[in-house]
């Protein structure tokens, strides 16, 4: 194995599968100062962006009615945790429709009930 | 002052310590084997010749064999002289490794021959606008315009900025932190980039300015 190959499989970390479509709550590391502590951010997973250590996925809910759409390294260690709330069942692996579409039209399927 | 010489591997991110993904390059440095120790007294300047490396010993010549022979082999890759200022701490055949010299959170300077771009023109060499697409423009797109004046000054001003060869020139980054020396695999990571293509050599010396 080629040492940079080694490098990035060192980085990786064990994390829950997870899928477009699903419904997550990540644990984020934040820091204030020289304060640490954890923020749930919970949504959809609309994205998952392949690429050895440097994998990421953004999480999109919406927030007093407005779209908030975050992107985190999927390696990262401020990633305290990611927690599965549902799985649902999409058709496709970018769910970018999902930023036209507000209330009941922003519903998915979910997989766990079939 | 202690160098390392190495070769250029290519490049990835890591997580830093506070969780922060930091750009490396991955430089690959065998240990360096001191072949000879050159002093004020004796040659004039303080230096130590080190060989690292290996290449067949066939492809070498005799005479840089016999140059290597104080170091008990003779098929070191690269031969290569670094100004020291206390030549009485090496002796020959000694053996320095990255983690001798470097150690996380040093800043260093990269010296690198560039990648190569041939003869370029003046819009990629320079990032020169180039000239518009349309407006009865004809056969000169991306030509330098305008390169001077009339009759005064009657002439081009010396270091225009004209077309030429562009790359493969030494070059020299200032200022990079060494993320981590992993000693194990004779590797030393760079934060950012370093000059030249994958393969090529680097030569990795303390910040000048740091």
């Amino acid at each position: 194995m080629n040492i940079i190959d080694q490098i990035e499989t060192e980085q990786l970390r064990e994390l829950p599968a997870f899928r477009p479509g699903d419904t997550l709550r990540v644990h984020a590391r934040i820091v204030e100062g020289d304060k640490e502590r954890i923020q749930v951010f919970e949504g959809v997973c609309i994205r998952r962006s392949r690429g050895g250590s440097g994998a990421s996925f953004t999480v999109r809910k919406t927030s007093y009615g407005v779209g908030v759409e975050r992107t985190f390294p999927l390696h990262s260690p401020r990633i305290d945790k990611v927690e599965i709330k549902a799985r649902g069942i999409v058709r496709r692996s970018r769910l970018y429709y999902l930023r036209d579409r507000t209330g009941k039209a922003a519903r998915i399927r979910s997989r766990d009930q079939r | 002052m202690a160098a390392v010489i190495g070769t250029k591997i290519g490049m990835t991110r890591v997580f830093d310590d506070g969780g922060q993904s930091v750009p490396v390059t991955v430089v690959r440095a065998t240990p360096l084997i001191v072949v000879r120790v050159f002093d004020e007294e004796m040659h004039g300047y303080n230096a130590i010749q080190v060989g690292t490396g290996n290449r067949k010993e066939k492809c070498i010549s005799k005479a840089v064999r016999g140059q290597m022979s104080p170091a008990g082999r003779s098929d070191f890759e690269i031969l290569a002289e670094l100004l020291v200022d206390d030549p009485s701490a090496y002796e020959t055949g000694q053996s320095i490794s990255a983690a001798d010299v470097f150690s996380a959170g040093d800043l260093v300077d990269v010296t690198g021959r560039s990648k190569g771009r041939g003869f370029s023109g003046v819009v990629r060499r320079y990032k020169f606008a180039g000239q518009t697409a349309t407006h009865g423009t004809h056969e000169s797109f991306r030509g330098p315009g305008g390169i001077g004046a009339c009759a005064y000054p009657g002439r081009v001003f010396k270091g225009k900025k004209m077309p030429g060869q562009m790359g493969a020139l030494k070059r020299t980054i200032q200022n990079l932190t060494v993320v981590a020396v992993r000693s194990e695999d004779e590797v030393i990571l760079l934060k950012g980039g370093v000059p030249g293509a994958r393969n090529g050599r680097v030569l990795i010396r303390p910040a000048v300015k740091g």
